[in-house]
C-alpha cells in the first residue's frame, strides 16, 4: 500500500534510512564474524588444535563441529532479532510505529502476532 | 502386538491426522495457495520449515552416513544447520517484505528481465525434482521394510496422501500438515535416541550422553572406545577426519550457501505477517532443526558401537532377527570369504559394487551374492540407509518405538515432499504462466494451472520414486551447487547492492551456474573414475565446488555491472523500500479485509 511508504519518506530523511541500514549492516556483519569463528574456526580450520582440550568429555574440536556450532548458529539468529528490533524501534522503522510493541509481549500474544495489530 | 500391526496403526493414525487437517485448512485462493495468506505465525511457521527442511534424508540418512563416516561428517551437520544464520541475517526479512510468493517473483522484478525469471524458474524446477525423487523413495524404503508391501503401492499409497493435502490446501493445508509432522518426526527420532542414551551411557540426554562414560562400569569414554574400536578393524579413528581440510572448508560452505538459496526453505518465510516474523521464525526453525541435528551425531556413535559389537565375529546363525530382516530387503549382504561362518567386518569393500543376490542360499543360510568378492578381509555389506531404522531393533528396544520410527520417516518425507511439490506447482503456474505465456488469466485459472501442475509434478515424482534414476545421490551436489552458485548470489546482490542491474545478475549466474554444473558433470558423470582427490581442482571436490561457483559469481557479476547501465531508477526505489521493515504487515491487512 502506498500511503506507509508516502510516510516514510515524507516523515523520514534518506539520511535517517542510510544510518539505520549501516547500523543494521555493522549488526549483520559483527554476528557474521561470530558465525564464521565458531564454525569454520573452531570446527574446521583450527579444529585439530582445539582437539588438545576436553569439554564435557569431547574433544573440544570435535565437539564445536558436531554440537557446538549448532547451538551458537541458534544463539546468533535470537542476538539478531533482538538487535533489530530495537534497531527498528529506535529509527521509527518498526512495523508497529504507532503502538510499539515489546519483543515479550508480541512474541506471547494469545492466538499469534496478527491480533495485535493495529487496523489502519 | 508385533511390530507391524503396531506400525499400521501408528502409519494409519498419522496419515488420517495429516488428512483431516488438510480438510480443516482448504485453500480458496491462490494467495492461500502460494503463501497460506500471509497469516501464519511464526512458531507455527519455524516447526513448518523445519519439518520442510528435514527431508528423508535428514531423518534417514544423515545419522547413518555419519556412523560410516565419523569426523566427516561434521560437513552436513554445520552445512545443513549454518545456512540458517544466512537465511535469517541476509535474506528472509527483506524477501519477507517484498512480499510476493516466489524466489523467481523476486528475481523477475529485482532485475526487471523475464531472462533473469526463466532462469530462475529452471533452476527451482531442477533444484526441486532433484530433491523430490529421494523422498518418494525414501517413503518406499519405509512401506516395503515395515508394512512388507511392495515399494510400488507404497510409493503410490505416499503419492496419494501427498496429493490430496498438497492439491486441495496448497500451502495453507502443507503448513499446518507439516506443524503435525514436525512434531510425529521428532517424537521419533527422539524417543529411541534417548532410550540408546540411558541404555549405553546411562545419561537421558543423547547429546551429553554422546561425550560420557559408557555405562558398563569400565569408564572409558564412548568415543574413546569408539575410536579404538574403528582403528582395530581398520576404519581409522571415529574422531579424525580422512577429508582435507580445505575440502571440508568449501563443502560446508556450499551446504550452508546452498541451504540459504533453496525456493523451498526461502518460501516459508513468504507465509508470515510481518518482516519482524520472518526474522524470528528463522530462529524458531532452526531451534527445531537443531533438536534434532544435536542428536544426530549422538545416534550415529551409539549405533556404531552397537553395530559393530552385535555383528563383528558373531556366526551367522546367531545373528538377530533385524539383521535377517534387513538381508531379505537386499540392504545387507554378506560374503563368507574365510569360511568360518562368522561376519568378519573390517574397512574395506567386501564385493565389488552394490550386492546382486543369486538365488538361493549359502550353507549357513545367508542369500548367496554374485558380485566378485575383493581381496581384504571385510565380509560385510551395510546399506547407511538402514542405521536410522534399523536402530531400535538393533538396540532392542521395544516393538512400538520400532513403529514409531517408520512413522517418523514418513513423516519427515512426506512433508518435504508436500514442501517441494508446492514451489514446483508455483513455479509453474504462477512464474511460467501467469508472468510470461498467459498474463491476462484470472485468479481462479491461475488457481486451477498450479492444482494441476501440482498433480502433475506429483505423479514425475512418484515415477522417480518406483524407478529411481541411478544418479539420485549424485544430484544431491548439484541442487546445493546449484542454489549456492545461482540463487544466493543474486538474491543478496538485489538487496544489498542498489547498483546491481541485470546484465551483472545474468552473466553472474550464467557463470557460476555454467562453472559449478560443469565441474560436476565432469567428475559424475563423464568421467568418474577420475573423481579422486589429486585431479580436483585445488583440491575441491565436487560437493563443494559450488563455494567457488557463487565466489565466480560475485566477481563476474561485480565487473559486468559496473561496465553497463544502472538500474532503473523504480528498481532503486524498491530496494530502499525492501531495506525498511515498515509496510509489510499492512499488504497482509489489506489482504484481510478483502
Amino acid at each position: 500500500m502506498n500511503h506507509f511508504k508516502v510516510e516514510f519518506m515524507t516523515d523520514s530523511p534518506s539520511s535517517k534510512a542510510q544510518a539505520y541500514w549501516r547500523e543494521n549492516i555493522r549488526t549483520v556483519l559483527f554476528l557474521l564474524a561470530i558465525w564464521f569463528i565458531v564454525s569454520y574456526g573452531m570446527g574446521v580450520l583450527f579444529a585439530d588444535a582445539l582437539d588438545h582440550f576436553r569439554f564435557l568429555g569431547f574433544r573440544l574440536g570435535f565437539w564445536m563441529a558436531q554440537q557446538g556450532a549448532i547451538f551458537c548458529f541458534v544463539i546468533l539468529i535470537f542476538v539478531y532479532v533482538y538487535k533489530m528490533n530495537k534497531l527498528d524501534h529506535k529509527y521509527g522503522v518498526d512495523e508497529d510505529k504507532d503502538d510499539y510493541v515489546p519483543d515479550e509481549d508480541y512474541y506471547h500474544l494469545e492466538g499469534g502476532p496478527q491480533d495485535s495489530d493495529p487496523e489502519p | 502386538m508385533d511390530v507391524q500391526a503396531l506400525t499400521f496403526i501408528f502409519v494409519g493414525v498419522t496419515f488420517a491426522m495429516y488428512i483431516g487437517i488438510a480438510i480443516w485448512s482448504r485453500a480458496g485462493s491462490t494467495d492461500e495457495f502460494y503463501v497460506a495468506g500471509g497469516g501464519v505465525s511464526p512458531l507455527a511457521n519455524g516447526m513448518a520449515t523445519a519439518a520442510d527442511w528435514m527431508s528423508a534424508a535428514s531423518f534417514i540418512s544423515m545419522a547413518g552416513i555419519i556412523s560410516f563416516i565419523g569426523r566427516d561428517g561434521t560437513v552436513y551437520l554445520m552445512g545443513w544447520t549454518g545456512g540458517y544464520v544466512l537465511l535469517a541475517l541476509l535474506l528472509a526479512p527483506y524477501l519477507r517484505k517484498f512480499g510476493k510468493y516466489t524466489v523467481p517473483d523476486f528475481v523477475g522484478d529485482r532485475y526487471y528481465s523475464d531472462v533473469a525469471r526463466v532462469v530462475a524458474v529452471v533452476c527451482t524446477i531442477f533444484i526441486s525434482f532433484t530433491y523430490v525423487a529421494g523422498q518418494m523413495r525414501g517413503v518406499g524404503i519405509v512401506f516395503s521394510r515395515f508394512l512388507e508391501v511392495e515399494i510400488t503401492t507404497g510409493v503410490l499409497i505416499g503419492m496419494a496422501i501427498v496429493f490430496f493435502y498438497a492439491v486441495l490446501g496448497g500451502m495453507k493445508g502443507i503448513t499446518y500438515t507439516q506443524v503435525a509432522q514436525y512434531c510425529v518426526l521428532i517424537f521419533a527420532f527422539m524417543v529411541p535416541a534417548i532410550f540408546i542414551s540411558m541404555m549405553m551411557t546411562g545419561n537421558p540426554v543423547p547429546q551429553l550422553g554422546f561425550g560420557s562414560t559408557l555405562a558398563d562400569g569400565s569408564g572409558i569414554y564412548l568415543l574413546d572406545k569408539l575410536d579404538s574400536l574403528s582403528t582395530e578393524l581398520g576404519f581409522g579413528a571415529y574422531t579424525e577426519g580422512r577429508k582435507s581440510t580445505i575440502d571440508v572448508f568449501f563443502i560446508t560452505a556450499a551446504l550452508m550457501i546452498g541451504t540459504a538459496g533453496l525456493p523451498h526453505v526461502i518460501v516459508r518465510f513468504f507465509t508470515v505477517p510481518k518482516v519482524r516474523d520472518a526474522r524470528i521464525s528463522a530462529g524458531y526453525a532452526l531451534v527445531f532443526i537443531a533438536i534434532l541435528y544435536t542428536t544426530a551425531p549422538a545416534v550415529a556413535s551409539f549405533a556404531r558401537v552397537n553395530l559393530i559389537q552385535v555383528v563383528n565375529q558373531t556366526p551367522y546363525s546367531q545373528t538377530p532377527q533385524w539383521f535377517k530382516n534387513w538381508e531379505d530387503t537386499s540392504l545387507i549382504a554378506w560374503v563368507d570369504k574365510n569360511k568360518d561362518g562368522k561376519i568378519q567386518y573390517l574397512a574395506g569393500k567386501p564385493f565389488k559394487g552394490k550386492p546382486q543376490f543369486n538365488e538361493g542360499r549359502g550353507l549357513h543360510g545367508e542369500r548367496l551374492i554374485a558380485n566378485p568378492s575383493t581381496e581384504n578381509g571385510n565380509e560385510l555389506y551395510i546399506d547407511r540407509d538402514i542405521i536410522v531404522l534399523a536402530n531400535p531393533e538393533i538396540a532392542q528396544l521395544p516393538a512400538w518405538v520400532i513403529a514409531l520410527v517408520a512413522a517418523g520417516a514418513l513423516a519427515a518425507a512426506l512433508s518435504t515432499a508436500a514442501g517441494l511439490l508446492l514451489v514446483i506447482s508455483t513455479s509453474i503456474a504462477h512464474d511460467l504462466m501467469k508472468k510470461i505465456v498467459l498474463p491476462t488469466i484470472t485468479d481462479k485459472q491461475e488457481l486451477m494451472f498450479a492444482r494441476i501442475s501440482a498433480a502433475f509434478a506429483i505423479s514425475i515424482a512418484g515415477y522417480f520414486g518406483i524407478h529411481p534414476p541411478g544418479f539420485v545421490a549424485q544430484v544431491v551436489a548439484f541442487a546445493f551447487g546449484l542454489a549456492a552458485s545461482s540463487f544466493f548470489p543474486v538474491l543478496l546482490m538485489g538487496i544489498f547492492s542498489k547498483r546491481m542491474n541485470k546484465e551483472g545478475a545474468i552473466t553472474g549466474m550464467i557463470t557460476g551456474i555454467g562453472f559449478t554444473a560443469g565441474y560436476i558433470i565432469y567428475f559424475k558423470f563423464i568421467n568418474p573414475g577420475a573423481n579422486t582427490p589429486e585431479n580436483w581442482w585445488l583440491g575441491i571436490s565436487p560437493e563443494g565446488i559450488g563455494t567457488l561457483g557463487m565466489i565466480f559469481n560475485f566477481i563476474v557479476s561485480y565487473g559486468v555491472s559496473r561496465l553497463t547501465p544502472e538500474p532503473p531508477e523504480k528498481v532503486r526505489a524498491m530496494v530502499e523500500n525492501i531495506r525498511i521493515p515498515q509496510g509489510a504487515g499492512d499488504a497482509y491487512h489489506h489482504h484481510l479485509r478483502h
